[in-house]
């Protein structure tokens, strides 16, 4: 198997991947102790630290939405159908008995079709979910003035704030999975932390 | 020289002093609740601590800010009868003694009776010599003892508060604000502010400024309504009044508040035929003839409940429904209700006599030297109707026992900040939260719903169980093939 190196994840796209991943790790912790599941840091000292890390989130958002404009990155998110059949035929058969992985990266192509299918739906709809029920929730007291009143509940805010929760959690959980399906366990997260990925010659 | 020829002395200057007090509650233990217009103050209102005043003057107007009310036909209009040095005493001297309707000791007098022990009384010359401002043992000598002895009504009110530590009181320690009372219960034309049948919920105006009403008896007079450097804090402030959060419990100054109050077991007598009286470990009486059963407690949680300002105090003369425990003073709000905020409060259990018949509470007579007064004679039978008769209200002659409930304001032994609630004891799940009594709202760490959390929790679960059996199939199909 000859394989070729090439540089995909650039610097910046690097390091807002993993302050981003660290922040909403961070946020999963201490916002499941805010929801009472469990007592770590306290839940003045949880709430504190989860309302901090969304405000660098945003911040940090904000450059990034920023970034992929001026570079065209933001095009790695659009959606094909193409090839998905492929991509589940491959990840509930195909691995399984070493067949080549059915799409190969390239700069311009990061994504595989499922993953962009399941980045598009990340920020399609969890996102909008988690934020703007978090700045509901954060910006409670001040509902009044707003004119929010009569329109929310602090209940049903912090239950769709809860059920985006989840779901980004289970999210985290099969995107690290996933990241061991390289060609070797740890390709994928060595590739983003140097930025250069080995993609099979296969074809 | 006597009580009321010291005040005579003092209104010899002081001319307008004498009616502005007759004005006052001091005085007139009588006033219309501004949110109900029911009449209350200790004339009128009921509680489960000793009962009514009616019958009983001499000892229970032994605190009247006067002279001389030893029954019900007091005449409220003689202002030489108003009591100057039981507020203006800086001496520490001026005892008004606890069965004389509110006189000093004139002679000196054997008391307890029997004991051999002579008591001077006090030098009144001496005294009026020595007046100044209220200072905290004038109004503790009243109200450090309600009900009867120290630390027995309020749970925030109580001795230790003559010199308390700063973690008990910041605001009277010597190493804290070293406040009076009168600081904060400022008095207009000696009427004093601060009213707990008709307490502030929430006070909107905050800080108490010259230009103002000069009444301070609210936290927000001094603090302001943003009193906090972080602004999640001073939100909470909307529904949550400051007390809740910086008095974490009461009694806290080492003396006991009395809890629970049962008249119903009064009167046992011993096996040698006197009264029996009994003590707890602590030295506290548990049971007294007179009395009843007693429990009390220290460092007690308070009890939260939502109030808005308006109190449902239940006169002595109401109808009340006996079919389930009374609230005495039943505290109006909800979560919905703007003026409401969660408050603190000692719930004071009682069990205290009614006439069964006329479904009303009853005037009980249990003070005095006479054939019929319950801590002479121990009969409920001759003490109701005597007391009944005295107050001139109807009675059926039938009665029994009824279980009442009192809410208490907590609103004194203010701890420093750094002995505040903790977020954690409201915001849990524990079967312990400080809130767990207040349901109408969602509470952020307590509540949650439960579908969601067993849906949310499966996604979790199935999402890293997929991601285990996935990955166990690919190492066994691996090893299948290299074994190959």
């Amino acid at each position: 198997m000859n394989a070729q190196r090439i540089y995909i994840y650039k610097r910046y796209e690097r390091f807002w991947h993993w302050s981003q991943a660290a922040l909403i790790i961070t946020m999963m912790i201490t916002g499941f102790e805010v929801h009472g599941s469990y007592e770590l840091l306290g839940f003045g000292r949880a709430v504190n630290i989860h309302t901090l890390a969304a405000w660098t989130l945003l911040t940090l958002w904000a450059f990034t939405i920023f970034w992929q404009f001026t570079t065209g990155e933001w095009r790695q998110y659009l959606p094909s159908l193409k090839n998905v059949v492929a991509m589940v035929s491959y990840y509930t058969i195909g691995i399984f008995r070493d067949v080549p992985h059915p799409f190969r990266k390239t700069p311009g192509q990061k994504h595989n079709p499922l993953q962009r299918l399941a980045y598009l739906a990340l920020l399609a709809f969890i996102s909008p979910l988690i934020w703007i029920s978090g700045l509901l929730y954060l910006f409670y007291g001040d509902w009044g003035v707003l004119g929010l009143n009569q329109y929310l509940s602090l209940e049903g805010v912090a239950v769709a704030h809860t059920v985006g929760a989840f779901m980004m959690t289970a999210f985290f959980f099969i995107h690290v999975y996933l990241t061991t399906t390289g060609h070797t366990i740890f390709a994928h997260i060595k590739a983003m932390i140097s930025g250069w990925e080995e993609v099979d010659d296969h074809r | 020289m006597t009580g009321p020829e010291v005040t005579q002395a003092c209104l010899s200057c002081h001319n307008k002093a004498g009616h502005q007090v007759m004005k006052s509650i001091h005085w007139t233990w009588e006033t219309t609740s501004p949110t109900t217009g029911k009449k209350l103050g200790k004339q009128h209102a009921a509680n489960n601590f000793c009962g009514s005043i009616v019958s009983n003057e001499p000892r229970c107007t032994s605190c009247h800010a006067g002279y001389g009310w030893t029954d019900k036909d007091y005449d409220f209009s003689k202002q030489e009868n108003v009591d100057c040095l039981a507020c203006h005493d800086t001496t520490g001297t001026y005892k008004k003694i606890a069965t004389d309707a509110g006189h000093p000791l004139y002679e000196p007098r054997e008391m307890p009776k029997g004991s051999g022990k002579m008591v001077q009384p006090p030098d009144l010359t001496k005294i009026a010599q020595h007046v100044g401002k209220p200072g905290r043992e004038n109004c503790g000598a009243c109200h450090f003892n309600g009900g009867g002895g120290d630390a027995v009504k309020h749970g925030d009110l109580d001795t230790s508060l003559l010199k308390p530590s700063r973690e008990l009181d910041v605001h009277m320690a010597s190493d804290g604000a070293n406040m009076a009372c009168a600081d904060c219960h400022t008095f207009n034309e000696h009427q004093p502010s601060g009213s707990r049948y008709a307490a502030t919920s929430k006070d909107p105006h905050g800080l108490d400024l010259p230009k103002d009403d000069h009444n301070r008896a609210t936290c927000e007079s001094c603090h302001g309504v943003t009193p906090h450097d972080e602004a999640r804090l001073n939100r909470h402030a909307d529904k949550v009044a400051c007390q809740t959060c910086h008095i974490p419990e009461f009694a806290r100054g080492g003396i006991a508040t009395k809890m629970l109050w049962d008249w119903s077991t009064a009167g046992k007598r011993g096996a040698d035929g006197k009264p029996l009286f009994i003590k707890d470990d602590h030295g506290h009486l548990s049971y007294s003839a007179e009395k009843g059963d007693f429990e009390y407690g220290e460092n007690v949680r308070p009890s939260y409940k939502w109030y808005n300002g308006v109190v449902n105090q239940i006169a002595i003369t109401d109808t009340i429904d006996d079919s389930t425990v009374l609230e005495l003073n039943r505290v109006e709000g909800s979560a919905k209700d703007p003026n409401a905020r969660i408050w603190p409060f000692k719930v004071m259990h009682g069990k205290q006599p009614y006439d069964t018949v006329n479904k009303t509470l009853v005037v009980n007579h249990v003070y005095g030297d006479d054939d019929t007064s319950f801590w002479t004679n121990f009969d409920y039978e001759k003490s109701i109707k005597a007391g009944m008769d005295t107050a001139g209200l109807p009675y059926s002659g039938q009665f029994g026992f009824i279980e009442t409930r009192m809410n208490w304001f907590i609103t004194h032994m203010v701890a420093p900040k750094e002995k505040a609630v903790q977020c954690q004891e409201c915001h849990t799940r524990a079967t312990d939260g400080r809130l767990n009594e207040i349901t109408d709202i969602y509470l952020p760490g307590r509540d949650r719903n439960a579908w969601v959390d067993i849906a949310g929790s499966l996604l979790i679960a199935g999402s890293i169980g997929t991601g285990l059996i996935h990955g166990l199939v690919r190492i066994i199909t691996r090893r299948r093939r290299h074994a190959k």
